[in-house]
């Protein structure tokens, strides 16, 4: 039991600190492709964990006690983790592609090459 | 298990990432920053879901709240970049 707590919370741990990490990322770098680069990938990470450490948790004490209440929270948190990281990387990929399209230029750019490329 | 001081730093968390959707320049940036919001506020309905005592209905929210989230992000883009609808 104690190992089992001792895991969980080294799970929050990394989960808080990549969040925290991801929040701060969008305050620190210059545009909105950076942005978008930081806040979503540290987020979806950080949140894989949070919800490994619920998946941990929940089953940890399943697997122990017998408490059959525990294995519904499992599924539960499961689908909610399918939902995240599928969601997460598609409205990523939107978000850049509107972006660009409306004429958002990368901070400091110089040439952009995609922007030649629908030209020609 | 003590879930108290992981919720406050969500809370802390999401915050900061408010404050980017107020003074965020342009409306790229602020769907970025929302984007982030609604992600952060899964997770922590997940650690919300354990703290009061195993309670699955609160990831049930969650998880329509994901999907309703990453509905709302998607018209929101297909807006910034000019589709007609």
């Amino acid at each position: 039991m104690a190992s089992l707590n001792t895991l969980t919370y080294v799970f929050i741990g990394i989960g808080l600190f990549f969040n925290l990490v991801g929040s701060f990322g969008l305050h620190r770098l210059p545009d909105v492709y950076t942005r978008l680069h930081a806040a979503t990938k540290c987020t979806t990470f950080g949140s894989i964990f949070l919800i490994l450490a619920v998946i941990v948790q929940s089953a940890g004490i399943w697997a122990l006690e017998g408490d059959s209440s525990q294995i519904v929270m499992c599924i539960h948190v499961v689908l909610a983790l399918v939902a995240l990281v599928v969601t997460n990387a598609t409205s990523a990929h939107a978000i850049a592609r509107a972006a660009h399209r409306s004429g958002e230029k990368p901070a400091r750019a110089v040439v952009d090459d995609l922007e030649r490329k629908q030209h020609d | 298990m003590n879930w108290f001081p992981a919720i406050i730093v969500m809370a802390v968390c999401i915050i900061i990432a408010v404050a980017r959707i107020i003074i965020g320049p342009g409306a790229p940036t602020r769907l970025v920053a929302f984007d982030t919001t609604n992600t952060l506020v899964v997770a922590s309905m997940v650690i919300v879901a354990m703290m009061t005592g195993n309670r699955p209905f609160y990831i049930d929210v969650a998880i329509v709240y994901a999907l309703l989230s990453y509905v709302l992000t998607l018209f929101v883009a297909k807006y910034i970049q000019g589709d007609k609808f």
